[in-house]
């Protein structure tokens, strides 16, 4: 842990860091490059909709069912009419889907599966049927949610925020759910009402990484205008490396669970509802943790730099930079020799640095102040 | 070690971390008290984890009635589907209306689900029938003492009162139905708009014709088993003879056999409590005659509750005739059913020929028996049919092992949990996990009052949506934590970094706890079925982790931030300056830091 601390010390002060910002058309390439895939993933292969969007009824055996696959499918075939999918699940129990079959017909059809079986109960196969309608009323209801959700959470972050960081937050939110998708049609995974569930959940939890580095890079870049230390772009890539382990540490922390439910859901019932959930939330977690990172703070930093407030503000450090560079020359020969006096001046502020108003707007020219005013550049923090 | 002065501002939020800790101790207590007065020690399980039948349908507007579907035509339709399954001598099936146009049907298992779903597909009938004889309704009460409720029993409370007390002694059928037959006989069908005059005449009123005094009890009402009464052939006598109404199982049948007939049929039908049994006539007036009920409080006549009918235009003129045929007879025959899928829901007398096209119906009403019975009656007008969507059957092994393994799921996904934090976080990792307990106990709680409050059931979903909020709430004991370790890497000794970093997490974990509430909000108002349990879950979660971290959390930090363990930064307190990688404020440090800036800057 000490080593993680340290790095996230390091990371904090601006020690060590990652350059997000200035890499950021790599991983604009990566991310466009991933969307592209998982877009004609899904126009070309389709997604695998369950039997929840087709209407029929999907029948689950008791378990220690000794019935083979082949079997059940042949007997369901028989029995309804209609194609039948057979799987095994775990505890040899059998799932078997029958596709387009009316909801007043499977009642016939368990029947006739309990009896071929040879259960004496037909109550003991479990039904699930689906009316055709049904699935779509869940799948134009989900689209209804999510764009009432989107329309509300883009008002509420631009209220929060602003407009820019809200629709850097947006465009992050497509992009996750658009990777989940992708991965859905690519890999081939049932979608079910339990996959709609999950994908609406990336909504609330994809948002919240971009939430938390969103609120560190409001609070580094508070009237960062007021000082020509750093540009906005500087300032935008260090909070960022700032919220690094913050930001690892939640993406960790909610997807454990959720990888929790993914074991159980998939390895121990072998497939349902928990898996189907699970499955889609764990893809859109992991694509909201890179997206919160590697897209939406860059975006955030494009779109700033377009405003003229911003540019100006740019050329006002680099018109500091370089007066600063030449001073530096002058001073340097000077400064060597006075080595020994500035450790007490150095002491002195290290403790009260943040508070105090010194960095902003400073003109003092002992290099050792730029070491303190790293990190926290506005000057006031409450 | 830092500025102290720095921390000032906060110190007044540093001050009292009893308080809040009490309010959540209070809280918890209460709601445990509560779980455990109120009996319910676990949270009601949803048709997917107790085994069942959950039935979701979705209504359809009958063609050329647009705008059919709206709550008031749900409700109605709820309440219709709701007796209906109640009446099959199932307890606790529940129905409720989901979004704007599905009911959902849930029905427990161990009931025979074959026939619950063919009661709840099927449409309701609705008939005026003409009463041709009726009796008691279970066959053992068959002494010659037994006070057969006479059909125009009064609607004077105390003598009511007393004649049920009576009846109580006399009847050997243990049944208790005194309590409630009064209400389907002491109702008499009136014209609407009747003129006070008439209104106020004994002869207008049906109750006083035949005053059920005391006196009255003992002679032979016309219902017993006597000799057949005019119009009754020898079958349906027969039939009404070995019609037993004593169970709910047994009416239930009844129901059903009576629901077969066709219209123009003599049926034989329990009244709904089973406390009398009828012959009926052929239908006179269709369920779809009526075009609307209501029920309304009468002030003006003093008459309390009464059920107001409006009935079509044909529907009128057939009322009429037929009210002013039976309105001549002696009772019982001048009395009229309206049976509801082979069950009479109400049988009141009449007294003339009603026409306008508009009738209401008094009695010894209550609000809640008045609107049950306009509801009966708006069925048969509502222009909905209802279309199965959606059928899960689920065995109780299977809900069983659905629940064990959510349960088994959410352990590992918190050990997992736990299991990062505290390498993590060390000491600190106490807090977030004691955090987390007084959250689950909090969720716990609550989900379990919501049973019986609001009906909250927990499904599969809804489980999910707790595991995964394990995450959401763990989040925000990270942000906190992360703060306080900025705050230190500032230099800060502990008690002021943990004030300090407070304000700062709050707003973060505010902002996205309410990104997070906002969408299980949006979730849960549209969306239909299972997303919606998920949905609960997942805001109430969410509103009680900013609750925990409010309330607990934070107090607790501040607490603990007294104790020489941590403020002493001990290497197991997971806020060890060192291991934080705090610097020493001395020259080495700093130099050798400036170098690598300077090179970022350029």
């Amino acid at each position: 842990m000490s080593r993680l601390g340290d790095i996230g010390a390091k990371l904090y002060r601006g020690e060590v860091g990652y350059d997000f910002v200035a890499k950021r058309f790599i991983w604009y390439g990566i991310s466009i490059l991933i969307t592209v895939v998982a877009l004609a993933g899904f126009l070309v292969r389709g997604l695998n909709m369950g039997i929840e969007f087709q209407g029929g009824a999907v029948f689950t055996t008791p378990q220690n069912t000794q019935v083979s696959v082949a079997h059940a499918q042949e007997a369901a075939e028989k029995a309804s009419g209609h194609q039948a999918i057979v799987q095994q699940l775990g505890g040899d129990k059998l799932r078997i889907q029958v596709a387009g079959i009316e909801t007043s017909e499977s009642d016939k059809v368990r029947s006739a599966l309990a009896e071929d079986f040879g259960i004496a109960d037909a109550g003991k196969i479990d039904a699930q049927l689906v009316g055709p309608s049904w699935g779509e009323q869940i799948a134009s209801k989900a689209w209804q949610g999510l764009w009432i959700f989107m329309v509300l959470v883009v008002i509420y972050l631009a209220i929060a925020f602003e407009w820019r960081m809200a629709v850097a937050a947006l465009i992050a939110l497509i992009h996750d759910l658009t990777i989940t998708v992708g991965v859905y049609a690519l890999v081939g995974f049932e979608v079910t009402p339990g996959t709609v569930i999950g994908l609406l959940t990336i909504l609330g939890y994809s948002l919240y990484d971009t939430v938390v580095v969103f609120d560190g890079l409001k609070e580094s870049s508070k009237d960062f205008t007021k000082q020509t230390r750093f540009t906005y772009r500087e300032l935008a890539n260090r909070s960022l490396n700032g919220t690094l382990v913050r930001s690892i540490n939640t993406s960790v922390v909610a997807l454990l669970p959720v990888a929790g439910l993914l074991f159980i859901g998939g390895g121990v019932l072998g497939g349902g509802m928990l898996n189907d959930i699970a499955l889609s939330l764990f893809v859109g977690l992991a694509a909201g943790a890179y997206s919160s990172i590697f897209i939406a703070t860059p975006l955030v930093v494009d779109l700033k730099e377009r405003d003229p407030e911003i540019r100006a503000h740019t050329k006002r450090v680099a018109a500091r930079r370089a007066s600063d560079a030449r001073s530096a020359r002058e001073e340097k020969a000077a400064e060597e020799s006075a080595d020994a006096d500035d450790e007490p001046v150095d002491a002195e502020p290290a403790g009260a640095a943040h508070g105090g108003p010194g960095v902003v707007g400073g003109q003092r020219r002992q290099p050792s102040s730029r070491g303190r005013g790293r990190g926290r550049p506005s000057g006031k923090r409450r | 070690m830092a500025a102290p002065n720095r921390g000032r501002g906060a110190q007044g939020s540093q001050s009292r971390p009893g308080r809040p800790l009490l309010v959540i101790l209070i809280a918890l207590v209460a709601l445990t008290g509560g779980m455990f007065i109120s009996g319910h020690t676990k949270p009601r399980l949803g048709i997917d984890l107790a085994g069942g039948t959950s039935i979701t349908l979705e209504a359809k507007e009958q063609p050329g009635k647009q705008g059919a579907i709206n709550p008031q035509n749900m409700d109605t339709a709820v309440g219709i589907i709701e007796r209906r399954v109640n009446g099959l001598g199932v307890s606790e099936a529940e129905v409720q209306t989901q979004g704007d146009r599905h009911i959902i049907v849930n029905i427990p298992k161990g009931t025979d689900q074959k026939t619950a779903r063919e009661q709840v597909g099927t449409t309701a009938k609705l008939y005026f029938r003409p009463v041709l004889t009726s009796a008691a309704g279970s066959p053992t009460a068959q002494q010659p003492a037994s006070p057969t409720p006479s059909p125009s029993d009064t609607a004077k409370t105390d003598k009511a009162k007393s004649d049920k007390s009576d009846k109580g002694d006399a009847s050997a059928s243990p049944s208790a139905s005194s309590t409630t037959q009064g209400r389907a006989l002491t109702q008499g069908l009136k014209q609407q708009d009747e003129s006070p005059a008439a209104s106020g005449s004994p002869k207008a009123d049906e109750s006083p014709k035949a005053d059920a005094s005391p006196a009255a009890t003992g002679s032979p009402a016309p219902a017993e088993q006597a000799p057949a009464a005019p119009g009754v052939d020898a079958k349906t006598q027969a039939a009404l003879d070995k019609l037993d109404c004593s169970t709910a199982e047994k009416r239930a049948a009844a129901a059903e056999t009576a629901a077969k007939a066709t219209e123009k049929a003599t049926i034989v039908a329990c009244s709904e409590d089973g406390a009398e049994k009828y012959a009926l006539g052929a239908a006179a007036v269709l369920g779809t005659d009526v075009d609307k009920a209501q029920a309304s409080y009468d002030t003006q006549q003093g008459r309390g509750w009464i059920v107001n009918m409006d009935f079509t235009g044909s529907g009128g003129k057939k009322f009429a005739s037929v009210t002013g045929e039976i309105s001549q007879k002696a009772p019982p025959q001048n009395r009229f059913a309206i049976e509801l899928d082979g069950q009479v829901v109400s049988a009141p007398s009449v007294s003339e020929s009603i026409a306008g096209g508009s009738a209401f119906i008094e009695g010894s009403f209550t609000q809640a028996s008045a609107e049950s019975l306009a509801n009966v009656l708006s069925y048969g007008a509502l222009p909905l049919s209802f279309e199965e969507a959606s059928v899960d059957t689920v065995s109780a092994a299977l809900g069983s092992e659905q629940l064990q393994a959510g349960l088994i799921a959410g352990a590992i996904g918190l050990a997992l949990v736990v299991i990062y934090l505290v390498f993590y976080y060390r000491g600190l990792s106490l807090i977030a996990i004691a955090s987390l307990l007084v959250s689950a106990a909090l969720t716990y709680t609550i989900m379990a009052l919501l049973g019986p409050t609001i009906g909250f059931a927990l499904n599969l979903p809804a489980v999910c949506g707790a595991i995964v909020a394990i995450g959401i709430t763990a989040d925000s004991f990270i942000v906190y934590f992360e703060r306080i370790r900025d705050e230190i890497r500032h230099g800060r000794s502990l008690r002021p970094a943990v004030e300090r970093a407070w304000p700062r997490a709050r707003r973060t974990i505010l902002v996205s706890d309410f990104v997070s509430f906002l969408a299980a909000a949006v979730l849960f108002a549209v969306t239909v079925g299972k997303v919606q349990g998920f949905a609960f879950t997942l805001g109430l979660t969410t509103v009680l982790d900013v609750v925990v971290v409010f309330l607990f959390t934070k107090p607790v930090v501040t607490l603990l931030a007294r104790t020489k363990f941590f403020s002493g930064g001990h290497p197991w307190s997971g806020l060890d300056p060192r291991r934080l990688g705090v610097q020493p404020p001395i020259r080495r440090g700093r130099r050798t830091a400036a170098p690598l800036d300077l090179t970022k800057e350029a």
